[in-house]
């Protein structure tokens, strides 16, 4: 079964607290290739954010296993890089420093200090962050630290990049900038990245398969789109091709009509 | 200060030809620089005279009640008149206890600064113990929300009695007063470090050590330092009470000898001295607060 280069098997997830037990995912089973981009779309709620963190091992599955590259997840590690909604840059630390803590740590018995410090410099220039290389996270503004944040992912070298929601704080314009950056990066140094978002266009854009969640409890993938289209894609080149219009069009046709948003009764 | 402000206010007050003071205030054309300074100089202006009006209506009124009741505490002008030796030669050291006001102080500050110290080092870390260990927290927190509540002067019979000596009980004393806040609050910061900042640290597999210095002590370090801050204030309070006791050179101690010479004019010189040492204290610590924690409370 686990021939494919990161493996979720059959997993589910149940969280038990003050006894109410809830089911959040169940028989969720998906096979990412080495090099695929991967986007996990579904409402608010539906548990996408539990799955990426079931990859991440920063929460422990229930039922079924994670399987990166022949190895089960049992923990975090920097092989899973994760790049969060909220950037967590430690704001104590330098841009710089920032993306060097995880530089050190994954790198410090194998590469010498300059060239630590070459790789840090290289990865902050790959996001075009050189330049604000002393700031404090404090200091520049929310794209620019999610850029860090994504440059802090790629210089650990993961496995798999994952990205949770990772534009969703920004602005639709610096969004968009964003967006061509990890496509540009996608195309020259070919990681395997498992994205969470809500935002049609951008999981179109730039995946290569739709992982589409049906809504919990016990949330489920309940459909998976291939988006054909041909690489390099540029945003005002593709948005009119009618595989675009397709994909899209599938998307939002079952994020409405086979798995609609939550009622707010519910909610 | 006082006397400072006033002089400024009456400086255009003599009799010189007007036309040299007026083109100063808001010049037509002024440079940038002139502008800039204009500025500070009235920002700093808007800063400096409310307290000192607010001190000024104090000493009217204070002279005014002093002196239609002759037999309460004594006016400003009769202080001044008392106690204008102790007042204007802080420095002066005619050995054996009697010392200027600044040896005294700075005899009690090198207690703080002892008592103060411990107290830092053991309360973050157990600050850091309770905060980041759910059973230690169990059996420390409830002896700790005890032991706090203990006011500073009652130990002082306990760490006489367990230690016999003067200087370390005073030493005790304010070890004791200072450390609850310090350990209460690390507590608080050490449980409030993000999840996020914990899932960074995970992602990265910090070692425990590592996590401990690069994740948990930054991410803590504003609590720290409130605690901190708290801490100092409350020792300073404890060391005045203790040196009452105690005896020897301190402010606390020079508080309670002239009481018994019935000196109530250089107390209360004594106790502006308290007032304004704690004050430069609690200043003192948040601003090293400031410098070692920038930006980390700011995402």
């Amino acid at each position: 079964m686990s021939k494919a280069y990161l493996s979720i098997e059959n997993v589910g997830v149940t969280f038990k607290g003050r006894g109410v037990v809830s089911e959040v995912l169940r028989g969720v089973e998906l096979q990412v290739e080495k090099g695929e981009f991967v986007s996990i779309i579904g409402h608010s709620g539906c548990g996408k954010s539990t799955l990426l963190n079931l990859v991440a091992g920063l929460l422990p599955v229930s039922t079924g296993a994670v399987i990166v590259d022949k190895v089960a997840v049992e923990q975090p590690g920097p092989d899973r890089a994760v790049v969060f909604q909220n950037h967590s840059l430690l704001p104590w630390l330098s841009v710089y420093e920032n993306v060097r803590l995880g530089v050190d740590q994954v790198f410090k018995g194998t590469r010498s200090r300059a060239e630590r410090h070459d790789w840090t410099l290289h990865n902050l220039g790959l996001v075009q962050m050189t330049h604000a290389k002393d700031k404090r996270p404090s200091e520049i503004s929310g794209g620019m630290k999610q850029r860090v944040g994504i440059a802090r992912a790629l210089a650990m070298e993961p496995k798999v990049l994952l990205l949770d929601e990772p534009f969703g704080a920004l602005d639709a314009l610096t969004r968009a900038n964003l967006q061509d950056s990890v496509m540009e990066i996608h195309a020259k140094l070919g990681n395997t990245v498992l994205m969470i978002t809500h935002d049609v266009d951008e999981a179109v854009l730039l995946s290569d398969r739709i992982v589409m969640m049906s809504n919990g409890p016990a949330a489920t993938i309940g459909q998976v789109l291939k988006v054909d289209l041909p690489r390099p894609r540029r945003r005002l080149e593709v948005d009119m091709l009618p595989a675009y219009v397709a994909a899209r069009h599938a998307v939002v046709a079952f994020l409405h009509e086979r798995a609609p948003g939550v009622r707010v009764a519910a909610a | 200060m006082a006397l400072r402000a006033v002089s400024m206010d009456s400086q255009p007050a003599p009799a010189k030809p007007p036309a040299e003071i007026l083109p100063m205030p808001t010049p037509k054309r002024p440079s940038r620089l002139v502008a800039k300074l204009g500025e500070a100089a009235l920002e700093t202006l808007g800063v400096v005279v409310p307290p000192l009006v607010t001190l000024g209506v104090i000493l009217i009124v204070w002279e005014t009640l002093a002196v239609n009741m002759p037999a309460g505490l004594p006016a400003p002008s009769m202080i001044w008149t008392d106690s204008r030796q102790l007042i204007l030669h802080p420095f002066f050291d005619n050995g054996g206890v009697d010392k200027g006001l600044f040896w005294h102080a700075l005899t009690s500050l090198k207690r703080v600064a002892i008592g103060f110290s411990l107290a830092a080092v053991v309360g973050i870390a157990l600050g850091v113990l309770v905060g980041s260990s759910r059973l230690a927290h169990r059996g420390l927190d409830p002896i700790f929300q005890v032991l706090r509540t203990v006011p500073p002067l009652a130990w002082l019979p306990i760490s006489l009695a367990a230690l016999h000596q003067a200087n370390p009980s005073a030493l005790f004393v304010i070890f004791i007063t200072a450390i609850w806040p310090v350990i209460i609050n690390t507590a608080v910061g050490v449980r409030n470090v993000p999840e996020d900042y914990r899932n960074v640290g995970r992602v990265l597999r910090l070692s425990p050590i590592g996590y401990f210095f690069k994740i948990l002590l930054p991410a803590a370090t504003p609590y720290i330092f409130t605690g901190l801050r708290i801490g100092v204030g409350m020792s300073w309070l404890a060391i005045v009470a203790s040196e009452m006791l105690l005896g020897g050179v301190g402010v606390g101690f020079f508080i309670w000898d002239q009481y018994n010479a019935s000196r109530i004019s250089d107390i209360i010189v004594a106790l502006v001295w308290v007032g304004l040492v704690g004050f430069a204290l609690d200043r003192f610590v948040a601003l090293i607060g400031r410098i070692v924690s920038r930006g980390a409370s700011a995402g």
